[in-house]
């Protein structure tokens, strides 16, 4: 059975409807990725998961429970990062951890959660005197006080240095290690390739694509050659290409798309190698995600504005 | 550990908050201790002819008690309910499985201690500074009183504090709610001469009740045990009405 099973969800706020009819599977020990643009809907989807709000329609199971119901067998085995939450300002990191491992059953130790999300040297420090990182990686400290099953991430690095990115990450990619289950939102589609297992598009309610970050684009997602033109040499002299490779001049730049790299590879180097020229500035890459991403969300723009909540 | 266990380790963890957050100790504490010294140097030696020459201290020490357990039960657990909503402390804890009365236990069993050390504080300046009389006998009337008072005023702060809009808008709704109140139910003065029709007014709320019941007890008129059932039915009913708005008004989140 899925961590998170999902069918046909929707949440309507009077004539906005914000949740169109989601379907939506989280396996065990998997990291699932929910991109869109703002107000698509990612957040409404999270916080119906969560069991913060009611949803209009649909089936949702979440470790077995429908999270409607507020039991607390369910917040028992779920980790909770919201976007924005406060903790008393006045007291430590170690107290604050210390009394939110205390609303459950099965907790992690303060030093392990300390340790888990770096905060060791903050320990005795006032939450109020903590950077934005800092109380970033409370929030995520206090989720993972109870020792979750599975963990939910809202925009969980949004305001982050590079370096702290890196940070969060490491330690998301640990909690993975460990079988922890995690479904994550985001903007940033470097943190969702690295990651994430799969990830979900959602646009304006409606997941408009699904699959790992590398085959998000399906078929389509040919790889890029880009090399520039060898001096004194036309785009008339480019050899013949294998059939499905396109070639596309502007100025002495070529931009060579092809399914299969490989070939369209091996023969243009051929044909410099025998002219005995080189190709300057010779690169191959799949397309990155963010390039799917900007593609799909631009095609599945709704005809009106959703706001979220 | 069991929720009663969670609900006692809240009162202990919203202890240390508040003692830590200069600004509510300091409004809690300050306020009531300021007006005792205040209102109490003013008029020391002073008595009260229309309540049979009792000293004034002995009509204003119970008073500032009365205000002091406003201040500790009503104003305080309101603004930091609103105060934690608004930063969504509220929103945190309800992904918890901590049940929701546990987590409000703590809450009201933190305003209940700070009552009493207040109370406590209140009581002995004016026993120590101003030579009011402790009655032992009618000890049974103080504390039927402060307890049906606390148990009141908790639950008309937290039905209160989910009227709050925003933590913005606390400070000017919560003293608003009450001010008023505690001028026209005789805490720092007695109202002996006032409009009878203000006097009415002020006899359908609770504050003037938790006042004259405290003033019962120290009054050396009254007979042990010192019990004014008037009184504590009025803040019992008031305690129902509490209860009862605080869990149709209370909420977890603002909405947006």
């Amino acid at each position: 059975m899925p961590a998170i099973h999902v069918r046909g969800l929707r949440k309507s706020y009077g004539a906005i409807e914000a949740v169109r009819g989601i379907d939506l599977d989280v396996e065990e020990g998997e990291v699932f990725g929910i991109l869109g643009p703002n107000g698509a809907g990612k957040t409404t989807t999270v916080e119906i998961l969560e069991g913060y709000r009611a949803r209009t329609a649909g089936e949702v199971s979440v470790l077995g429970h429908d999270p409607a119901r507020g039991e607390r067998e369910m917040k028992e085995r779920i980790g909770i990062v919201l976007q924005q939450t406060g903790v008393e300002r006045y007291l430590s990191v170690t107290e604050v951890v210390d009394q939110y491992r205390g609303y459950y059953r099965k907790s992690r130790p303060v030093d392990e959660l300390l340790a888990l999300t770096g905060l060791e040297e903050q320990r005795d420090q006032r939450v109020k005197t903590l950077s934005g990182g800092q109380q970033r990686r409370l929030d995520l400290a206090l989720a993972l006080a109870g020792d979750p099953e599975l963990l939910f991430l809202d925009e969980p690095t949004t305001g982050f240095d590079p370096s702290a990115r890196r940070g969060a990450w490491d330690v998301i990619a640990g909690l993975r290690a460990l079988g922890t289950t995690v479904l994550l939102t985001t903007h940033y589609m470097d943190e969702a390739q690295v990651l994430c297992d799969r990830v979900a598009v959602i646009v304006g309610g409606l997941i408009v694509a699904e699959g790992s970050p590398d085959n998000l684009g399906g078929g389509t997602s040919a790889s890029e050659i880009r090399f520039a033109l060898p001096p004194d040499t036309g785009a008339d002299a480019l050899p013949d290409l294998p059939p499905g490779a396109k070639v596309l001049v502007e100025g002495d730049s070529v931009l060579v798309t092809a399914a299969d790299p490989t070939h369209a590879l091996a023969t243009l180097t051929g044909w410099a190698l025998g002219r005995g020229v080189t190709l300057p500035d010779l690169t191959v890459a799949r397309p990155r995600l963010e390039d799917v991403y900007l593609e799909l969300t631009k095609e599945a723009a709704p005809p009106h504005e959703v706001a979220a909540p | 550990m069991s929720d009663l266990a969670i609900a006692a380790r809240q009162v202990r963890y919203e202890q240390k908050a508040f003692w830590r957050n200069p600004a509510a100790a300091v409004f809690t504490f300050a306020f009531p201790l300021m007006f005792l010294f205040i209102f109490g140097s003013l008029n020391s030696g002073g008595t009260i002819d229309t309540r049979g020459g009792i000293t004034f201290v002995t009509f204003f020490v119970p008073g500032i008690a009365a205000f002091g357990l406003i201040s500790a039960c009503y104003t305080n657990i309101a603004m930091r309910t609103a105060i934690a909503r608004d930063l969504r402390i509220l929103k945190r804890v309800k992904g918890t499985p901590v049940p929701a009365w546990a987590y409000l236990s703590g809450q009201i069993g933190s305003c209940i201690v700070t009552t009493l050390q207040l109370v406590s504080l209140t009581l002995a300046v004016g026993v120590v500074v101003f030579g009011v009389d402790f009655r032992w006998d009618t000890v049974g009337g103080l504390v039927a009183t402060l307890a049906l008072g606390a148990a009141c005023f908790c639950a008309l702060g937290l039905a209160v504090s989910g009227l709050c809009p925003n933590g913005d808008a606390a400070p000017a709704i919560v003293n608003f709610s009450i001010f008023p109140l505690i001028f026209v139910s005789g805490i720092f003065f007695p109202l002996d001469g006032a409009p009878s029709w203000l006097l009415s007014v002020a006899e359908l709320f609770p504050v003037q009740h938790l006042a004259n019941g405290l003033q019962y007890a120290f009054d050396p008129r009254t007979a042990a045990p010192g019990v004014n059932g008037g009184d504590l039915a009025v803040l019992a009913v008031w305690t129902v009405i509490g209860a009862v708005l605080a869990l149709r008004l209370f909420k977890w989140e603002n909405e947006r």
